[in-house]
């Protein structure tokens, strides 16, 4: 026995409300975030992650009264990302509550603000947030990083830029397949174990997932040490615990 | 001015989750994040988290002054070091090859990239971070309505090696058991973070509010006494 994996439930959050989309569009209305916050951690959730997916600086400064009602009732390490860009928003996060940051978009465009917040507040709070997209061009199998939730190619190839985010000091990295994000057909277990044998930070598998076991095949076949899902539990589908029971039973050590 | 519980603010990282988790456990009480040693000093209980690197938490620590003031307070006032705070009680670290505070007679360590795998052969990740079980291996206050092996919280890259076994609270394994509880007549210190460990922390944080230790008259004899 030892270190559980760990199951965390995404909210999407814009506006002040939480709502989910299909491949980073449609977007549809899931609850109040604190509410939703509080159901999953009485679910046994390891962690949260809320993702700001707030287009405009309009709602920006919602999250962080969001994030202090969470934390004031909520006694489990949170993750914050969207539209952080400096190491004053990486503060201001934290200071609201937030115990990681995910970094996204602005790591592309500036390397090296991760290695200044991780720097300043430690790699234990650093996430970089990885959208990647496979490459169907003929040759290896290979995935390129895409930025602005996922509009935007950048030609950098997300294996070796993993790696490079973690000599630059982030802490662990959440990995979302755009490909499967809203599919509901699975993690894309490839590039999860690319990712997973590359690296020696943790990995949070992201994107895809539609029932328990793919929550359990992220463990088993893409060697990922967390599990990320969203619309599974925001519909009431299923529960975290029904998801650790699951993973328990496919010989997978979870905190029950 | 009168302070219950003092939550030593060095300026290093995110000290709302600790002072959020002990208002949560001690309604009433009053609860203040300070860097001033006058507070420490007036404080009757001192709670000593940490993150980010023990180079920067130490400079960071001296630069503010809080250096007496916190041996002063591990001497006699019921003392609660966190992931960092408890790494800098021991005499030395391997981060940055940095020296500590030297209240408890030990190292830290990093975990050893080569003997990062578990016994199915698999790779296990640095920072070790996750909910991991804690074996109680000593009888304590703060382990009271917490069941042995429950699950906390980590995120750490390094980890103390008490010289004194008879300091070692609990166990952890990641791949090899490590001291992840130390205690000391007043002093108790974990390198997890009950603040994020839901309500097995929460307990152990009400533990301490509660926690009348008996105070030694010779604060570095070694004994592993505890009320």
């Amino acid at each position: 026995m030892g270190l559980a994996k760990r199951i965390i439930p995404c909210l999407d959050v814009t506006a002040g409300r939480v709502v989910k989309g299909v491949n980073f569009v449609e977007l549809k209305d899931a609850g109040d975030p604190v509410e939703i916050a509080r159901r999953y951690d009485d679910q046994g959730a390891d962690e949260l992650t809320f993702l700001d997916i707030t287009a405009s600086s309009d709602d920006r400064g919602l999250i962080l009264h969001i994030i202090e009602s969470v934390a004031a009732q909520v006694f489990i390490p949170l993750t914050v990302g969207g539209g952080v860009r400096s190491v004053e928003d990486v503060r201001r996060l934290l200071n609201a509550g937030a115990d990681k940051v995910s970094i996204n978009t602005s790591a592309v465009q500036n390397p090296q603000l991760v290695a200044d917040a991780s720097g300043r507040y430690g790699a234990q709070c650093i996430v970089v947030a990885v959208d990647a997209k496979r490459v169907t061009r003929n040759g290896p199998l290979r995935w390129e990083v895409y930025t602005h939730g996922g509009r935007k190619a950048t030609g950098l190839d997300a294996v070796e830029w993993g790696k490079k985010m973690q000599a630059l000091g982030a802490g662990e990295i959440l990995l979302t397949s755009m490909d499967r994000d809203g599919t509901r057909i699975g993690f894309d277990l490839e590039l999860t174990s690319a990712f997973s044998s590359a690296l020696d930070i943790p990995v949070i598998a992201s994107g895809g997932v539609g029932n328990l076991d793919h929550l359990a095949d992220g463990v088993t076949i893409g060697h990922a040490d967390a599990v990320l899902a969203a619309s599974i539990f925001h519909y009431g589908e299923y529960t975290v615990r029904q998801a650790k029971e699951r993973m328990a039973q496919r010989g997978i050590e979870v905190r029950l | 001015m009168t302070i219950d519980i003092a939550v030593i603010d060095y300026g290093m990282g995110n000290l709302r989750s600790v002072s959020k988790a002990i208002e949560h456990v001690a309604p009433g009480r009053k609860v203040v994040v300070t860097g001033n040693p006058d507070d420490v000093a007036a404080a009757d209980r001192v709670v000593f988290p940490g993150q980010g690197a023990m180079p920067d938490c130490m400079r960071e620590m001296d630069a503010r002054g809080l250096r007496s003031a916190l041996l002063a307070a591990a001497r006699d006032k019921p003392f609660l070091g966190i992931c960092i705070g408890l790494q800098m009680l021991f005499e030395h670290s391997e981060e940055g090859d940095t020296p500590g505070l030297g209240l408890l007679p030990g190292v830290v360590r990093r975990f050893p990239a080569a003997r990062m795998v578990n016994a199915q052969g698999e790779k296990l990740k640095v920072p070790h971070m996750g909910w991991n079980e804690v074996m109680q291996v000593m009888a304590h206050p703060l382990w009271q309505g917490i069941a042995d092996g429950s699950r906390f919280y980590f995120v750490h890259s390094y980890y103390p090696e008490p010289a004194d076994p008879g300091l070692v609270a609990g166990w952890s394994d990641y791949p090899f058991r490590f001291a992840c509880a130390a205690a000391r007549g007043n002093v108790f210190a974990v390198q997890f973070h009950p603040e994020k460990s839901h309500t097995a922390g929460l307990q152990l944080l009400s533990n301490f509010v509660a926690w009348q230790p008996v105070v030694h008259a010779v604060p570095n004899s070694g004994a592993a006494t505890t009320s």
